[in-house]
């Protein structure tokens, strides 16, 4: 909802400078009223964004609201309850459950009124991320199954997929053998089904956080729950599978006596089983997130440069515009990038895990 | 919301629902796809590999099948060589025997003509015998007109016989 929705505004603004430009003008001569509704909440319009919410925020028409409401689903002590979120909007409260203001503890979830007490409920509601997490799995889903459907109809060994399931094709032997074969060795065929699923993933989830419009745009990538999980998957396919060498290495490593009695050694290779994982974490979230907030503040531009005047917002507008087009191109490289990145770093460490000692 | 602490709402639904992505395109997503191309690779290389193989074949083929025309026009050649001689062998001995018949009617006709002319000759000859006795007859009749001359003739006879039973 970043692009489009930015250069739709350029357009409404144009319009609405020129004609309604005394209604504009109007609240501007009265600085209150300017604090109050003109100005851009710079931390809300960010955070609404790449953050998570109840509903879904599509666009806003004539100051009306258009969200879709997603089901609510919480465990408080009054036990199961589903509803819609739309019961929770503007601060209203519904069966003792209401969204903690801003400022408050658990601000922006769920939180339920006991007594005189505000309490987190068990909350699993399908959220934003989550609808959007939803979405964008069934498109992966449904993007893989069309690629694989063509085997079924034609005999592979006599031609080779054009068109879509050429590209799906493509794409996938692209990450099985420059990936995964070459940075796991020869079991890979064993790790290549995850690697594979978390590589379109990310790669999906990606391209879906770049379309600035409804079923896009949710910053799922670029929030630490999910990278949190694939990181954990990684560490689970590292040390699950990892070898006889790989924990020998961690706890008796090659190294000096006095470096393994004081366990200085041992030590370092255990923090370093976690930090890997970690450093796939923090990578793929701050890249997406990173990339989410920038393109959010080349757009913000247009609208904080409102009130410098028609000619100043025009040319701002215009740079803000070009470069906007230029952070999503880049971005759209960054999508791609980091799903390999992810799975290549995924793999070296999987391969590490299944090393062989070095012949003496 | 809190950027960097992960929300136990959204992890059990990123559980969930990769874990159901996961099982689907590892059933019947990736293992298809990279198998039938595995697949088609084999394929590939089993194929240029008889290509290979059917290449070095038809360069032995077309090898075999120069020699074969090499070995063909040799045989064709002794073929025309035998032929010639038979040839000519043949036209020799009809010469030859074709003289031989020729010699042998010649010699029969030579006998024939030679039997013919003896035969004409003795009727000549005898022709001859009876035209000299009737000659010697009227010229005897004429000269034995006389009794003397008949009674000399007889005399000379008789001697003449009498002298050739002598003899004999």
């Amino acid at each position: 909802m970043r692009r489009l929705k930015g250069f739709i505004l350029v357009v409404f603004m144009a319009i609405a400078m020129v004609a309604a430009a005394p209604a504009v003008a109007m609240p501007a001569s009265s600085h209150d009223a300017t604090e109050e509704s003109g100005e851009l909440d710079m931390n809300e319009y960010l955070f609404g964004h790449i953050g998570d919410s109840y509903g879904w925020h599509v666009t806003t028409i004539n100051g009306h609201h258009v969200t879709i409401p997603l089901p609510v689903i919480v465990h408080g002590k009054s036990g199961w309850h589903v509803f819609s979120s739309s019961k929770l909007a503007h601060g209203e409260s519904y069966k003792g459950f209401h969204v903690a203001e801003k400022g408050e503890k658990y601000e922006g979830k769920v939180v339920e009124q006991v007594d005189s007490d505000v309490v987190k409920p068990f909350d699993i509601s399908i959220t934003k991320n989550v609808f959007g997490l939803m979405i964008n799995s069934l498109v992966l889903v449904i993007l893989v199954l069309l690629g694989a459907r063509w085997y079924k109809k034609h005999d592979a060994r006599e031609e080779a997929p054009k068109g879509f399931a050429g590209i799906v094709e493509m794409m996938v032997m692209m990450v099985e053998e420059d990936i995964i074969k070459e940075c796991i060795g020869k079991d890979y065929k064993r790790y290549s089904p995850y690697l594979l699923t978390a590589f379109f993933f990310i790669f999906v989830n990606n391209l879906m956080g770049i379309v600035p419009f409804f079923p896009g745009g949710a910053n799922i990538t670029g929030n630490i729950a999910i990278t949190f999980f694939l990181a954990m998957c990684t560490f689970l396919a590292v040390n699950l599978f990892g070898n006889k060498h790989y924990y020998k290495e961690i706890f008796w490593p090659d190294v000096p006596m006095f470096l393994k009695v004081i366990p200085l050694m041992p030590l370092i290779e255990i923090i370093g089983m976690f930090t890997k994982p970690f450093s796939l974490m923090i990578r793929l979230f701050a890249n997406i997130l990173a990339g989410h907030v920038m393109i959010l503040g080349v757009v913000a531009v247009v609208f904080l440069t409102a009130k410098l005047g028609v000619g100043m917002n025009a040319g701002l507008s215009l740079i803000s515009v070009l470069f906007g087009v230029f952070m999503d191109v880049l971005e759209f490289l960054v999508a791609f990038l980091q799903a390999y990145v992810f799975t290549m770093l995924s793999s070296v460490f999987i391969g590490l895990s299944r090393q062989e000692p070095e012949e003496e | 919301m809190s950027l960097i602490t992960p929300d136990f709402g959204l992890l059990f639904w990123m559980t969930l629902i990769f874990a159901i992505v996961f099982f689907v395109l590892a059933k019947f997503g990736f293992p298809i796809i990279t198998g039938m191309v595995d697949e088609r690779n084999v394929r590939i290389s089993e194929s240029l590999r008889k290509a290979r193989e059917a290449e070095a074949a038809l360069n032995e083929l077309s090898v075999r099948q120069k020699e074969m025309i090499e070995q063909a026009r040799q045989e064709q050649a002794a073929i025309l060589k035998d032929a010639a001689q038979v040839r000519d062998a043949m036209i020799a001995q009809a010469k030859t025997q074709a003289s031989d018949e020729a010699a042998k009617i010649v010699a029969q006709a030579r006998t024939q003509i030679a039997a013919e002319k003896e035969s004409a000759m003795a009727e000549v000859r005898s022709q001859l015998a009876e035209l000299s006795v009737a000659v010697a007859e009227k010229v005897m009749r004429t000269q034995l007109e006389s009794d003397k001359a008949q009674v000399e003739l007889v005399n000379r006879m008789v001697e003449e016989l009498s002298r050739n039973q002598k003899m004999n």
